[in-house]
Parts: structure tokens; C-alpha cells; sequence
């Protein structure tokens, strides 16, 4: 909300400096965002008007041009090609500074002297935009009426006026206007609030015959009220009012539709003016729409309404969206002869669903969106009317045609002082509380209640008298206090712990945090090459997304971590490694998806191998103390390599799978080496390291170390050759080590060997070689039926 | 024989002397003290002498064997020093040479705020609550007395997945599910991803994080919400920031307000950061809406409560001096690294 310093002060005394009054203002609730002066550095820029012009003697494109200012003519050379002799054109005279920081100096154009400029809107730090009738290329034309030569031309742009603009909270639309703002400022600096006084000078003929007014949907329109203006002249307004709008930075347009604009600045009331002859059966019908009907808009566009949106109808047709914006067919002409004048109160959010449906934003609609106080439309009615008498702009017929069928009251409640006090944390007095109450006007009754101005609907209880004494008050005085009630014992629990602790792990494995978005595009699924009949397809949708790009959730964070990865290696990074901790999302059968949390690495670089990521998952299971875990081949995964990837196993649970990712699914990230994944269950390992710890004493008598080498063929794994010899070596056999694998000379072809280095030892006694050598046979006869395993 | 021993004496003190080496020290050894060595071959000899001579020579010979020992070690010690210190200077390595690499990663630096939020938090006798992302209309609204008309809930700010289920877009339906499972007193934070229908720029972000406080006791007043709040600030920007207390509206709190600190740029003198303001906005809180508590099933006749919540991008971007949010989600190491 934008408010002009001067038209604020109309309605309350401000006697402080401009700093002292905003930064009060935002202390009880009108947080100002900014304050503009406009235009600021541009000076000596006056009205002129052209009397004269010759050519230039030496320049075909320059013309000489002689220019009154009021106080004298001067003479100004210009290339400008728009102007003529009788406009009325902003000059910057010598030693005038312009909105670019550009000085105007007096000297010659190609010989000829030339005293100053002729200004576009451009010049001065405007737009064609806030200008519509600005030339496209060239100087600013005045199509005012009453313009005094030679003086300060910024006023009618509107620029030198201090506007303040204010952040307006949604639970206060009341200050979405100026009087709003008026009343805070009042209550702020405990001084009075001077409401404009409302007279109009009615004819005496009845309006209130002339037409019938008939709300349909009274839940979508609670009032609606109209008055008749009859012989109506539409022309400028006079210049009061012109200036008045330019301040707010409106540009004003004609009487009829500037005085909607100063109601609609003022009390915030949007209103509308129809063409009274153009009603069809002299009938105001607030309806809903009928499915296909259409209304040509004041845009000029022909819209297709539907049941859901309220409609202003003659006896025929729409003639306008109610709250959003009126027809082209009942718009007020130069031709008018008797307006209607609308002063309604509709539905915030049947206005909402209207304007988004039709994509139409209106300075009207904006207002309404708020949920604007049908009893403000009392006195808004009556001031557009006292605006018609003011600006002679036709004769207001008596009477008002005003349909309020479910009127706003003014609720009273009661207040607690204490509870006000102690629910603050101050303590102030009950008469220090009700001036706080008159100063926000609510009225204080003598039963220990106060009755709430029907345009604050936000104060309903205790809690909502609380803020206005803490605003008024001052949140700066509430004293800073710590709580004094029970106290609690904060903390992590055993689950936000073990996060932390895989966390730091993963740090210490050399892996970097990251984050990134868990919604996604769909095409990351053929990205990824994922089955079509796969589960991993079936992703949540989003109904209103972005685009495409994030319109799904994630089911796997593959498609993340390699975007990340790929990011990394276009840049030039080496040797990369990045985990997350974050979620997928599963569809369910109810409405709720599962949201698994998934920990995730992945790494690439010179020395990274299948064995460096399988050395990160043994490292978490190593420092979460998870036992029996297990790894099997896993050839079921189109954006893994096939033979290089395994799942993780804890006893028989999956925990997730680990790898080398599929050569043709980095192709399609842009990644020209390889690069390598883990996705683990985050809650499974969490269940899993949930195992005490028992102390068992250091061992007291000596081991016996054996190493075996062994030939097998190459397909044979060695993981099944340790669970056997772990399961073959008997309570003895404390470890199995692989130290070497070796295919090549001395091997013959499609076999390996394979060594390993077993120890021995018993908790109770020193071993003998018998008792090794009787396990480690047993270990070879098992290998040999098992693997065909030959002792080398 | 005394006189013959005196000679060994002699001749090995000067001897080990005049040696340079461990080598010629050990030879020494065995030359005179050796199985073969001369002063041994004395003393060997003494058999053959008087019962009356024997024990005088005997003590001459083992005063003798007694220096030459003791001068021996002390050579040698003085020899080995020497080559350690010869040793020791042709070690000299040019410790300006890079470092071994030794991998460690680093911690994401929104995770890092978290902990330390989470931190000072703990210390104030706080639990850290998670929960969904993925919400019903009930809890990411109606519960937050965020009523079906309220402007909040329009598709512009919502990502839906249908009428009803929506990513939520702010972590409070974490403290509504608390609310109503968990007993009296509450102190907690909720810390994680909120969703919101802005498009990617250099402050907006569709998926970004943010943490949210609740406590709910008895006797909690606006007071005590400053004295969490100011505390917090403190401890997180420094004792110096001033903290400031501005009226706002949130549907769920009332009185609401925002908390601007001290710029962090500039230390409250006005730049380019603050807008010239001297402050800069952290955070939005309140008191718990008493129909908030209702809702919940906590009778706010008794209990009273206070709420608050921050942007965790935000707070980072600021303490960090980074201005594009897009960094985080670019995920580049060489931003990593940096914190």
C-alpha cells in the first residue's frame, strides 16, 4: 500500500520527522517497506509551451524553437520531432539536473544558442508505462487543462511526493486504503483521526426507483449498494483531484474514473460506473454465471464464464464480473447520460477463484481479495457522490438503492486484564489497557468489555486484545524474559544420533555432505533406463507443478546424486565424494505415501573402484557394530553394471545395493568416466546398529597362523569360499583374511588362485598342531567338494 | 705390573681419545678389554702372583679396567651424538612440501546451521521432532487455523498431489503432530524440507529448509518468547547483535512477530545487505493461537505456548556472506569445501 504523505495528513496530525514516523509505524504493525521521494535529484525542470519554432540555419534534423516559461521566452534547439507550436511541454532550464544525473547547460547547437531541453518521461526516471500517453520516442505532451507556465513540472508527474509504502499484513485489509493507514497512524502517535466530512447536495428527484437490485447469492454479496447520477459530463477533473491520484502515482483519466480511484485509495472501496441507459430492463442481478456465458471485459476481451463465478446481470446478461472487472457494453462513455454507481462488498474468495480462473488481476479485485467491511460502504457511497457534486460532474439523484442482506455487526467482548498482563509478561494498569483499546478505536463499555469496530473482524478474544495492547504498547517494552515453568531435558535421540554418527563416518570415508531437490522430472526414470514395468516408476505426482522438471518425488536418489556427480566432473573437479541423507517417496494404497529415508553416496575419481564403495558400507557397518551382513549379486538393476553390484544384506534383510554404475546411464548424464553408488535403507542399519555391546576379555593364550592358497575357476566367489572356511574352521578359527587373489602365469586358464591367511586360536588353552591341522582339513575337504578346490 | 698396567691405562686413555669412530671405539674394546685384549692378559696373569701382592694389584688392575670402561661409554656416547647429529642434519626436508592427502569430507553447510541451532536448542532444554513431508490439508492448514478461505492455500504457494495431500510447505504440521501425541510440557524444534511453488532464483528456491520451535507450559508469556529468541540470536550471531521485536500477522500465533538483528554485513551502520535499514529480518514468531492449542486438544485456558521459525538458507546465506541460494542445490565441491 502505497500512501502519499500530504493526503495522510489530511486525516491526522503528524508533527515528527519522516525517519521518527516510519520507523514508529513499523513498531505497532505498518511495517514500512520503503520510502520513496520521486524524483528526487531532478530539478529546475519547468511547464513550458511552445510559441515558435524556425529551422536551423546549419542542421536539417534540429529545429529552433522559442518557449514560454511563464517568466520569459527562451530559446531551446531540438532534434525532438513530436512537438509543435501550442504544446505544453516539461523544459529543463540551464543548470537543471535530470533523472539520469544528466546537467542541462546553456551553449549552441551547431552555432545557434540553445537555453535548455525538452523532456520525454524518460528523462525524467518515468515510463511509457506509468505514461500511456507518453510518445514512443520523443517529448512529453500535457494533456492537462489549467497548467501555469513556468511552474515546477514534477508535481504533474508525480514526483517530489513522499510515498510510503507499507507491508499490510492479511489480517488487516482495513489498512489497505488511506483512511486505514490514517487510523494507525493515530492510534500510533495518540492523536486524533479527522474522518473526511461527507455531505452530498442531492437533487430532488428519487433514485432509488431506477433501478432493482436483486442479490441471488447472498453469501457471494452481502451488500450492494448503487446510486443514480443523472445529466452526467464526462471531462477531466480538475486539477485538485488530478494531482491527488498522480501523488499515489495514478494517472488520471476522467472524472467518472478518477473518482473510483480516489475511493478506491482512500476507503479502499472499489466501485463501478455503469452506463444507466445500457441496462436491459433497468435490473442489477448478482449472480452466479451460467455455464458458456460470455462478457466482453473493458480490455476488449471476450471471456467464457462459468457456475462457479458471480456476475453482475442486467435482465438479460452479464455486464460484469462481480469484483473483477466490468463489460465493455455498459462502460461509461463521453455519451453517458446517467451513470449507475456501484458500491458492492463480494465474497473475498469467490472473488479469488473469479480473477485466478480468468487470469484477470484488477486494481478492484486486489481489494477485494482482502475481504473488504460492507459497512464502510455507507460512507464510500456518499463520498463518490459528494466527489460528483464537487467536481460538477452531474446531478446526484436522492436516495441510495442499498441492499444489505446479511449485515456486519460490531462484535463486543469482554477483557481480562490479567490474563492480557500475565499472557504478555507485563503489568500495566486497567486504565493503561482501555486508552490503549480508544486509541485503536474499539469502544470501552463500562461491563469490562469493548465492542470492536466492524472493519477489524480479526479481533475476536483475548488473545487478539493481547497483540493490540502489545503493539500500542510497544513489543520493545515487554520485558525479555527466560521460562520459569517446568523444565525439560532436551536432546537427540538414539535415531538423530546414529544419523550424525553415519554422517561423520561418511565424512571421514573422504565424502562430502549435500542436499539436494527430492522432486524431480519423470524423465529421469528412461534417463536411469529403469524397467517400464518397475516400481520405481510409480511416482507421486504433483497436480500444479513448476514445469516438468520438478513434477514428480522421487522414488530412488540415484537420478540426484549422478546430477550432482556430473555437475562435479563438468566442472573439473577430481576426485569426488558426496553423501546424503534425505527421502523417497513410495506410493501407498492410502492417500499417504511411505517416506523412506535413504543414505546415499556416490564418488568417482582416479582411484575409485567397486572396492572403494564397498569399503565405505563395511566402514558404517564396522562403526554401527551391525553383524551378519552379507552381499549378493544383484543383476537386477538396468542403471547398474551388471556385474559390478551387489546388495547388502543384514541376516536376510536388504538394506539396499552398492556399485559401478551402468556405462550407458552415465553416457546419458555426460559423464565420461566411471562412477560409483550406494543407496542404503537409513531406518534398517539404524534397527540393525541397535546391538549392545559385550565386553569379551583379551585372549590369553597364544594363536596358530595358517595361510592356505588355493585353485579354483574364476567364477567361484570368494565371499562363498569365507563362508564356508568360517563355517567349516569350528570355534577355533578366530579369523579368515583373503591376502591374494592371482589369475595368469603359472594358472592355468579360467582358474585363480586364492590365499588366505587363517588364525587359530582357543580361549581356554595353547593349540597344538593337531587340533589346527584336524580344522584346516576339514576346511579343504569342504573347499574341495564345494569349489573343486585344489591346495596349491 | 703396576707400572705395567699404569702403561695400559696410558696408552688406552689416549687411544680412545684420539678415536673418531663407533668403530675404533669398539676395537679399543676388544684390543684392551677383549677375551684377548691386554688388560685382560694381566690380569690373567695374576695368578701367578704372591697372596700379599694379589689383592693390591688386583685393585689397580679392576681401577684401571673401571676408567678405561667408563671412558669407553663416554666416548661412544659422545661419538653417537655426534653422528645423530650429523644424521639428523642431513635429514632436513623442505617442510613447505604439500601435505599427504588425507580424504576427510565436510559437512553440508545447511547441516552445519542445523547443528548448531540444534545445539543451542538442546541446551535450552529442547527435543529435536521430525516428520513428513508429504502432508494432508489438515495439518499443513486447518490445524494452523489456516481456515479453507485463507489466501495461503492457494495453488501459487502449494505444491498438491491431490485436493487434499500436499508437500507441505512449512514444518509446523511437526508440531501440531506433537502436539497431539506428545504430553505437556513441550520444548522442541523441527527441523527440515518445506516446498513452496516459487520459481528457482537467486533467493528462491521450490524446495528449501527451514526449522520451527515450539514450547507449550504454563505461564509462557511473550516475555519469555523474547528471552528464547534473543538468546538464540546471541548465541548463534554473537553477544553483540541487538535483536529487535516487530508486530506481524501469522494465522497461527497471536500477538505474531517478526525479529530483525543487526546487519551481519555491517554491523548495524547500514550497507547494501540491510537495505540501509541497520537490520536485517531472521525470523517470524508468536504466541500460539489459543484456537491452534484447542485444536490440538490442549486447553489453552491452562497452557500457553510460543512458536517461531526461520529459513535455514537464509540464515546460513547470512552468516556466510553467500548470495545465491542456487549454491546449495548446485552441490559443486569447490563450494562444499568451504565450510
Amino acid at each position: 500500500m502505497n500512501v502519499p504523505m500530504s493526503w495522510l495528513k489530511e486525516y491526522v496530525n503528524i508533527n515528527v520527522d519522516l525517519k521518527t514516523f516510519v520507523d514508529k509505524m513499523t513498531l505497532t504493525g505498518s511495517k514500512v517497506e520503503k520510502v520513496e521521494e520521486s524524483g528526487k535529484e531532478i530539478t529546475n525542470v519547468v511547464i513550458g509551451k511552445v510559441i515558435a519554432e524556425e529551422k536551423h540555419p546549419d542542421a536539417d534534423r534540429l529545429r529552433v524553437m522559442k518557449c514560454d516559461i511563464g517568466t520569459e521566452v527562451i530559446q531551446i534547439v531540438t532534434a525532438a520531432t513530436n512537438i509543435q507550436v501550442g504544446d505544453i511541454i516539461p523544459v529543463a532550464l540551464n543548470g537543471a539536473t535530470l533523472a539520469n544525473g544528466l546537467k542541462i547547460k546553456k551553449g549552441k547547437l551547431r552555432g545557434v544558442e540553445s537555453n535548455g531541453m525538452f523532456c520525454s518521461v524518460e528523462e525524467l526516471g518515468l515510463t511509457k508505462e506509468q505514461f500511456p500517453d507518453a510518445p514512443d520516442d520523443g517529448i512529453y505532451i500535457f494533456h492537462l487543462d489549467n497548467l501555469e507556465l513556468g511552474e515546477d513540472a514534477k508535481p504533474y508527474f508525480g514526483l517530489g511526493e513522499q510515498v510510503v509504502e507499507y507491508e499490510i499484513t492479511s489480517n488487516r485489509p482495513d489498512c489497505f486504503s488511506i483512511l486505514g493507514i490514517a487510523t494507525e497512524a493515530a492510534a500510533t502517535f495518540n492523536t486524533p483521526f479527522l474522518f473526511p466530512k461527507i455531505e452530498v447536495k442531492e437533487i430532488a428527484e428519487d433514485g432509488t426507483k431506477f433501478a432493482k437490485i436483486n442479490i441471488q447469492e447472498p453469501a457471494l454479496c452481502n451488500r450492494y449498494a448503487a446510486r443514480i447520477i443523472k445529466n452526467v459530463h464526462v471531462k477531466n477533473s480538475p486539477k485538485w483531484l488530478q494531482d491527488k491520484l498522480i501523488s499515489a502515482g495514478l494517472r488520471p483519466i476522467n472524472n467518472i474514473v478518477d473518482i473510483t480511484n480516489y475511493l478506491l485509495l482512500e476507503f479502499g472501496q472499489p466501485m463501478h460506473a455503469f452506463d444507466y441507459d445500457k441496462l436491459v430492463g433497468k435490473e442489477i442481478n448478482v449472480r452466479l454465471a451460467q455455464n458458456g456465458e460470455e462478457l466482453k471485459t473493458l480490455l476488449g476481451d471476450t471471456v467464457k464464464l462459468d457456475d462457479t463465478m458471480l456476475v453482475i446481470a442486467d435482465k438479460e446478461k452479464p455486464i460484469a464480473i462481480a469484483g473483477v472487472m466490468g463489460g465493455e457494453d455498459t462502460k461509461v462513455t463521453e455519451e453517458t447520460k446517467t451513470i449507475l454507481f456501484e458500491c458492492a462488498n463480494f465474497n473475498a474468495f469467490s472473488v479469488r477463484q473469479t480473477s485466478k480462473k480468468l487470469g484477470i488481476m484488477s486494481d478492484s479485485s486486489k481489494k477485494y481479495v482482502k475481504g473488504l467491511d460492507p459497512e464502510n460502504i455507507s460512507y464510500a457511497v456518499n463520498r463518490a457522490a459528494q466527489l460528483i457534486n464537487m467536481t460538477e460532474s452531474g446531478d446526484v439523484l436522492s436516495g441510495i438503492i442499498d441492499i444489505y442482506p446479511i449485515k456486519r455487526t460490531a462484535l463486543t467482548i469482554g477483557y481480562d486484564v490479567d490474563w492480557i498482563n500475565s499472557y504478555l509478561g507485563i503489568n500495566i494498569s486497567k486504565e493503561e489497557m482501555e486508552e490503549i483499546f480508544t486509541r485503536v478505536r474499539f469502544v470501552v463499555n463500562k461491563d469490562n468489555t469493548v465492542t470492536i469496530p466492524t472493519s477489524r473482524p480479526d479481533v475476536t478474544m483475548n488473545a487478539d486484545l493481547a497483540e493490540e495492547v502489545a503493539r500500542i504498547y510497544g513489543y520493545d517494552k515487554i520485558p525479555v524474559t527466560l521460562e520459569r515453568a517446568t523444565p525439560t531435558v532436551g536432546g537427540k535421540t538414539y535415531e538423530q544420533q546414529t544419523v550424525d554418527k553415519i554422517k561423520n563416518t561418511l565424512r571421514n570415508c573422504g565424502a562430502y555432505g549435500i542436499l539436494t531437490y527430492t522432486i524431480e522430472s519423470p524423465k529421469v526414470f528412461d534417463k536411469l533406463n529403469i524397467a517400464e514395468n518397475s516400481s520405481l516408476r510409480n511416482a507421486l505426482k504433483i497436480q500444479n507443478p513448476l514445469g516438468e522438471d520438478f513434477s514428480i518425488l522421487r522414488t530412488t536418489t540415484i537420478n540426484s546424486i549422478l546430477n550432482v556427480l556430473s555437475t562435479n566432473n563438468n566442472k573439473r573437479n577430481e576426485n569426488v565424494a558426496l553423501y546424503e541423507v534425505g527421502k523417497v517417496f513410495l506410493k501407498t494404497d492410502k492417500d499417504l505415501p511411505n517416506e523412506v529415508e535413504k543414505i546415499t553416496v556416490g564418488l568417482y575419481g582416479t582411484d575409485a573402484d567397486f572396492f572403494t564403495i564397498k569399503g565405505i558400507a563395511e566402514t558404517l557397518i564396522k562403526v554401527l557394530n551391525i553383524k551378519n551382513t552379507n552381499y549378493t549379486r544383484n543383476q537386477n538393476l538396468n542403471f547398474m553394471h551388471p556385474g559390478r553390484c551387489a546388495n547388502l544384506l543384514i541376516g536376510k534383510k536388504e538394506v539396499g545395493f552398492l556399485g559401478e554404475v551402468h556405462p550407458e546411464v552415465l553416457k546419458n548424464y555426460g559423464f565420461s568416466q566411471k562412477a560409483y553408488v550406494l543407496e542404503l535403507d537409513l531406518k534398517t542399519l539404524i534397527d540393525a546398529s541397535k546391538t549392545e555391546i559385550v565386553y569379551k576379555s583379551l585372549p590369553k593364550f597364544p594363536s596358530i597362523t595358517r595361510d592356505l592358497a588355493l585353485l579354483v575357476n574364476r567364477d567361484i566367489l570368494v565371499g562363498d569360499m569365507i563362508k564356508l572356511i568360517n563355517e567349516r574352521g569350528g570355534k577355533i578359527l578366530v579369523n579368515t583374511e583373503l591376502f591374494d587373489v592371482y589369475e595368469g602365469e603359472q594358472v592355468n586358464a579360467g582358474q585363480k588362485s586364492v590365499a588366505f591367511n587363517l588364525i587359530f586360536r582357543a580361549e581356554d588353552k595353547t593349540l597344538t598342531d593337531e587340533e589346527v591341522q584336524k580344522s584346516i582339513q576339514k576346511i579343504l575337504n569342504g573347499l574341495e567338494t564345494n569349489f573343486n578346490a585344489k591346495l596349491r | 705390573m703396576k707400572e705395567q698396567l699404569e702403561n695400559i691405562k696410558i696408552k688406552a686413555l689416549n687411544e680412545i681419545e684420539a678415536s673418531n669412530t663407533l668403530r675404533e671405539i669398539e676395537d679399543i674394546r676388544v684390543k684392551y678389554l677383549g677375551k684377548k685384549g691386554e688388560l685382560t692378559a694381566v690380569l690373567k696373569s695374576m695368578k701367578n702372583l704372591s697372596k700379599e701382592e694379589r689383592p693390591v694389584i688386583g685393585q689397580v688392575a679392576n681401577e684401571v679396567r673401571e676408567v678405561l670402561e667408563e671412558n669407553l661409554k663416554n666416548k661412544k656416547s659422545d661419538l653417537e651424538k655426534l653422528e645423530q647429529d650429523k644424521k639428523l642434519l642431513e635429514e632436513i626436508i623442505d617442510i613447505t612440501l604439500p601435505a599427504k592427502k588425507m580424504t576427510i569430507g565436510k559437512m553440508y553447510p545447511l547441516d552445519k546451521t542445523l547443528e548448531e541451532l540444534s545445539n543451542i536448542f538442546i541446551g535450552m532444554g529442547y527435543e529435536i521432532v521430525s516428520g513428513r513431508e508429504v502432508e494432508t490439508g489438515y495439518y499443513n492448514f486447518d490445524a494452523l487455523n489456516l481456515g479453507k478461505e485463507h489466501p495461503a492455500r492457494d495453488e501459487q504457494d502449494t505444491f498438491y498431489i491431490t485436493n487434499n495431500i500436499m508437500l507441505r510447505t512449512a514444518t509446523s504440521p511437526v508440531q501440531i503432530h506433537t502436539m497431539e501425541s506428545q504430553s505437556l510440557p513441550i520444548r522442541m524444534i523441527a527441523p527440515g524440507k518445506v516446498y513452496r511453488s516459487d520459481e528457482v532464483d537467486a533467493t528462491h528456491s521450490p524446495v528449501f529448509h527451514q526449522v520451527e520451535g515450539l514450547v507449550i507450559d504454563e505461564n509462557i508469556t511473550f516475555g519469555d518468547l523474547k528471552g528464547v529468541l534473543a538468546e538464540f540470536a546471541k548465541k548463534f550471531f554473537g553477544d553483540k547483535v541487538k535483536v529487535k521485536f516487530r508486530p506481524h500477522y501469522f494465522p497461527f500465533t497471536e500477538p505474531s512477530a517478526e525479529v530483525d538483528v543487526t546487519c551481519v554485513m555491517c554491523g548495524g551502520v547500514g550497507c547494501s545487505i540491510c537495505k540501509n535499514e541497520g537490520f536485517i529480518e531472521i525470523l517470524g514468531c508468536g504466541m500460539v493461537h489459543p484456537r491452534v492449542l484447542e485444536m490440538a486438544g490442549i486447553d489453552s485456558t491452562k497452557y500457553q505456548g510460543f512458536a517461531f521459525g526461520m529459513g535455514v538458507e537464509r540464515l546460513t546465506m547470512l552468516k556466510y556472506n553467500i548470495n545465491d541460494l542456487r549454491l546449495f542445490y548446485e552441490n559443486d565441491i569447490r563450494f562444499l569445501e568451504q565450510f
